[in-house]
């Protein structure tokens, strides 16, 4: 204690020391060991594996698996933007509406969140089923041919995405509307700013932070996915984490696998540099 | 009383009854839309609550068959369920605690101390945050297999107090940054010392926040799966039971624990809630 009260300053770094040990242990080392098996050369027959600065696992990696590759990120922005369309109107109506049952609706909101993930996937896998309701009622209504189905497609993949991260996209959006003044909106109002104009100028870009961080929070998580593309799609729907899983798990081929996690860390990387560039965001890290 | 605006531009009274009308079919479209959202995440829930009073015929639980109790009765009736419950509720209980301790020393130095390098450090503890899980459990395997560490509850323990940390210091650093350091200085004017005044000063006021961190990771660890799967070996966790469930169809007691777990956690959210209503509204 008399040496902490000599040496205020270092109280800070003490604190900090534990977690930081942890996080650099388990966090930043492996990521050196997944870069340092990006790199080796794996025997066809034996599977051993040496360190060979084997470069060549990179573009060998993608060119193996340019669709899969691509398809994450296709499906990850596509349902991004679902869960924004989806989540900005309940977030606004629960800020602006939600009167003394905010709390109670934003419980509502994290529900699902308790149910196991995996659990909440298979749900689905249920509800889209092609013995089950929804199939029936499309088909009845002629919107779905009598074989059509929604598992297993395209569309089932992106809507268990969408669903399942979209907790992530209401709570940012919900704080950052929450904290918009609202007498800032009455004033445009009094100005003679229509509500259609003092939404897109005065509570859209006061809420951009929320979109932004969202936007993250459901884009990151969504181009790892593989649960939805397993549970929900086939092979054909196939996204960038079902190779890496699969590779690393059942078909033993490590320098692929680990070059593939990497190249999917870059690229959220450098979209996310790229985007928080453009929109501006220094609050995320807080 | 006119205004000048308003003599000059007759036609508007006309235009404001219909402004009015659009504004209300407005706010009722927005609140219909809310609901439907609200509807399409309560949707899946229902479900998997339904099922779990199904009584399937064949290996499929996805057709309504006909309502029982069985499932509730006998939730043990798999096999390996009970155990894979039992190995997660361990790991929870561990990795949230130690997750919980870590997190918040950095989340109290994080917000009390203005010390050299404190954006760097917030910094890096966003950054497991900001991965996607599956690097993160790839990583972790990568770092295993060349320890050539034996994979199993350690591996997975040690995994889950990582992913953890991150958010516990945000949970933590949520509710401190209200936090008065003159109440914790007053305490020392009046001859506490530190000790002394950490624990009966500092540690009541964040005392809301570590426990929220606490149940956060909890939950967080007992859902997972994904990095679990990377990490866990011939250890079967319940979301590693219900993906082995999953392939060959996934028995109704899955959907009891599911909806067991979802009561249990909404009841203690729910307490939470009232207990702050009641503290806001000065009741001891």
């Amino acid at each position: 204690m008399t040496f902490l009260r000599r040496h205020r300053r270092l109280v800070p770094y003490l604190l900090l020391a534990p977690g930081v040990a942890w996080l650099a242990v388990f966090f930043v080392v492996p990521l050196g060991f997944l870069a340092y098996q990006s790199l080796e050369e794996q025997d066809v027959v034996t599977y051993e594996t040496s360190f060979a600065w084997a470069w060549h696992n990179y573009p060998d990696a993608i060119s193996g698996n340019l669709p899969q590759l691509l398809r994450s990120f296709e499906y990850a922005a596509l349902a991004t933007a679902l869960a924004l369309l989806i989540s900005y109107p309940l977030a606004y109506w629960i800020a602006f509406h939600g009167g003394r049952w905010r709390n109670v609706l934003l419980l509502l909101v994290i529900a699902p969140f308790f149910v196991t993930y995996l659990i909440r996937t298979l749900a689905w896998q249920s509800i889209l089923a092609d013995e089950g309701p929804v199939v029936g009622l499309l088909r009845d209504l002629h919107l779905l041919s009598p074989s059509g189905r929604l598992l297993d497609t395209s569309l089932s993949v992106v809507a268990g995405i969408t669903y399942n991260f979209l907790p992530f996209m209401v709570l940012p959006l919900y704080v950052s509307l929450e904290q918009v003044d609202r007498s800032l909106v009455e004033a445009a109002k009094d100005l003679y700013a229509s509500t259609a104009k003092a939404f897109l100028r005065v509570t859209l870009p006061l809420s951009m932070p929320g979109v932004v961080a969202g936007t993250l929070l459901t884009f990151i998580p969504a181009a790892g996915d593989f649960v939805n593309a397993q549970l929900l799609g086939t092979p054909k729907q196939w996204m960038i984490g079902n190779v890496i899983q699969s590779k690393f798990l059942e078909l033993i081929d490590y320098p692929t696998a680990s070059a593939l996690s990497f190249l999917l860390m870059a690229a959220i990387l450098a979209l996310v540099a790229v985007y928080v560039r453009v929109l501006g965001s220094e609050r995320l890290t807080g | 009383m006119t205004t000048v605006a308003e003599a000059l531009s007759p036609p508007r009274p006309r235009r404001r009854v219909g402004r009015q009308a659009l504004a209300l079919v407005r706010r009722h479209a927005l609140t219909v839309y809310a609901l439907l959202a609200l509807l399409y995440l309560l949707l899946p829930i229902a479900v998997v609550a339904l099922f779990s009073f199904n009584d399937p015929r064949g290996r499929f639980n996805y057709v309504w068959q006909g309502f029982t109790w069985d499932n509730w009765v006998g939730w043990d009736a798999v096999p390996g369920l009970r155990s894979a419950l039992e190995t997660s509720l361990e790991i929870a209980a561990l990795s949230s605690v130690g997750a919980t301790a870590l997190g918040t020393l950095m989340g109290l130095a994080l917000v009390r101390y203005s010390f050299r390098g404190r954006s760097a450090a917030n910094l890096f503890v966003f950054l497991p945050m900001a991965t996607p899980e599956i690097v993160l459990g790839s990583a972790l395997l990568a770092l295993f297999l060349t320890m050539t560490a034996a994979l199993g509850f350690w591996t997975i323990l040690v995994a889950h107090v990582m992913f953890n940390v991150s958010y516990v210091v945000v949970t933590v650093k949520a509710r401190l940054i209200g936090f008065d350091r003159h109440l914790e200085e007053a305490a020392m004017d009046l001859g506490a010392n530190e000790w002394t005044t950490f624990r009966k000063v500092t540690l009541p006021l964040i005392a809301p926040g570590v426990l929220s961190a606490l149940l956060l990771s909890f939950a967080l660890s007992v859902d997972d799966f994904v990095i679990t799967n990377f990490v866990a070996g011939t250890t079967v966790t319940f979301p590693l039971f219900v993906w082995g469930a999953a392939r060959v169809g996934a028995p109704p007691q899955v959907n009891v624990i599911g909806t067991a777990i979802f009561v249990i956690a909404v009841g203690v959210m729910l307490v939470n809630v009232l207990v702050n209503i009641r503290r806001a509204k000065g009741v001891p």
